[in-house]
């Protein structure tokens, strides 16, 4: 290891802020992407079972409409 | 080779090769990306002109290169889809775009925190850096003329149009520090010739790099999966997909 402490680690001679700062802001925008990639995938998955209820409930309607004009 | 390629231009079969893909890329991905980090922060030799402040070039560094290697291959999966008008290559543009942007927009970040204690700005207009912001606005735009359009595949085209024409901006950016004056320094990594950059910074350098770019491949492969859902709805093979992903998700 370069750095002989902890603090002196985060210190960064003297360019803490600056590293920590890029570092940062990178792994919150990297994990932002992946927050957002994953509940777009979520809002995809409920599109698709929405949309698969709603035929269900047609075809439902229909065969009951068939029945109803055979009676 | 094509033959062995086709099967992979239908969707079910492109959707089954990124599911196989996925884990491996998303691995090998954090643990070569949290390695080559670790190294850089902690291992590696602070720099003799610029002390422990160069230590941001192990995400500056990789975050620039994909930005522009990520660009190259939305720009080859929109030429594609232009030339052979395959649906799968303009869902892998829309889902290439975002990522894109996000490193674009890391590179120009990490650049202005390295910038300010080392040129003593945040920001200059100069070659390197404005022609990167075009490339954030090429990111940008690809991404906001696809959302624009409802029939997908019109969206696709035209986002793939725009995508190629920015091409032009690769070599711009790539030889913006040679063909100006500029406050950026040159290339430290180069394919011909001796980096001017020392092996036990490199080695970090170059886990990090493979590691985000490992990284960008497993974001734009779940994202492809996803656009690739959305747009092919009906198919009977994705609403099973869909209730399988839900129920394990549930």
């Amino acid at each position: 290891m370069q750095f002989e402490s902890w603090s002196e680690f985060w210190a960064m001679g003297g360019y803490g802020f600056f590293v920590w700062l890029a570092f940062g802001v990178s792994l919150l925008a990297l994990i932002g992407l992946i927050l957002q990639s994953r509940l777009a995938r979520k809002q995809v998955l409920r599109t698709i079972l929405q949309e698969q209820q709603r035929q269900k409930r047609i075809q439902a309607s229909r065969s009951k409409q068939v029945k109803g004009n055979k009676a | 080779m094509w033959k062995w390629l086709h099967p992979y231009a239908k969707s079910e079969k492109a959707f089954e090769l990124c599911a196989r893909l996925l884990p491996w890329l998303s691995i090998s991905a954090i643990v070569i990306l949290a390695t080559g980090t670790l190294w850089g922060l902690m291992f590696a030799p602070a720099d003799y002109q610029q002390g422990d402040s160069f230590r941001i070039i192990y995400i500056h560094v990789p975050s620039a290169i994909l930005s522009m290697g990520v660009y190259s291959a939305m720009a080859v999966a929109a030429l594609v889809g232009l030339v052979w008008q395959l649906r799968t290559a303009t869902m892998a543009v829309a889902a290439i775009a975002p990522v894109g942007a996000v490193l674009t927009f890391i590179a120009l970040f990490t650049g202005a925190a390295w910038g300010k204690p080392m040129w003593g700005t945040w920001w200059v207009w100069d070659a390197r850096l404005t022609s990167e912001l075009i490339l954030l606005f090429l990111y940008l735009g690809v991404m906001a003329l696809y959302q624009s359009f409802d029939d997908k595949q019109q969206g696709g085209k035209a986002a793939g149009v725009m995508a190629l024409v920015g091409v032009v901006n690769l070599p711009i950016i790539h030889f913006s520090v040679e063909w100006w004056n500029t406050l950026h320094q040159g290339a430290t990594i180069t394919k011909f010739g001796k980096p001017s950059i020392a092996p036990e910074m490199l080695w970090p350098l170059l886990l990090c790099i493979l590691g985000l770019a490992l990284a960008s491949a497993a974001l734009s492969v779940y994202r492809f999966q996803s656009e690739l859902m959305r747009r092919e709805i009906h198919r009977p093979w994705v609403q099973a997909q869909a209730r399988k992903e839900h129920s394990d998700a549930v």
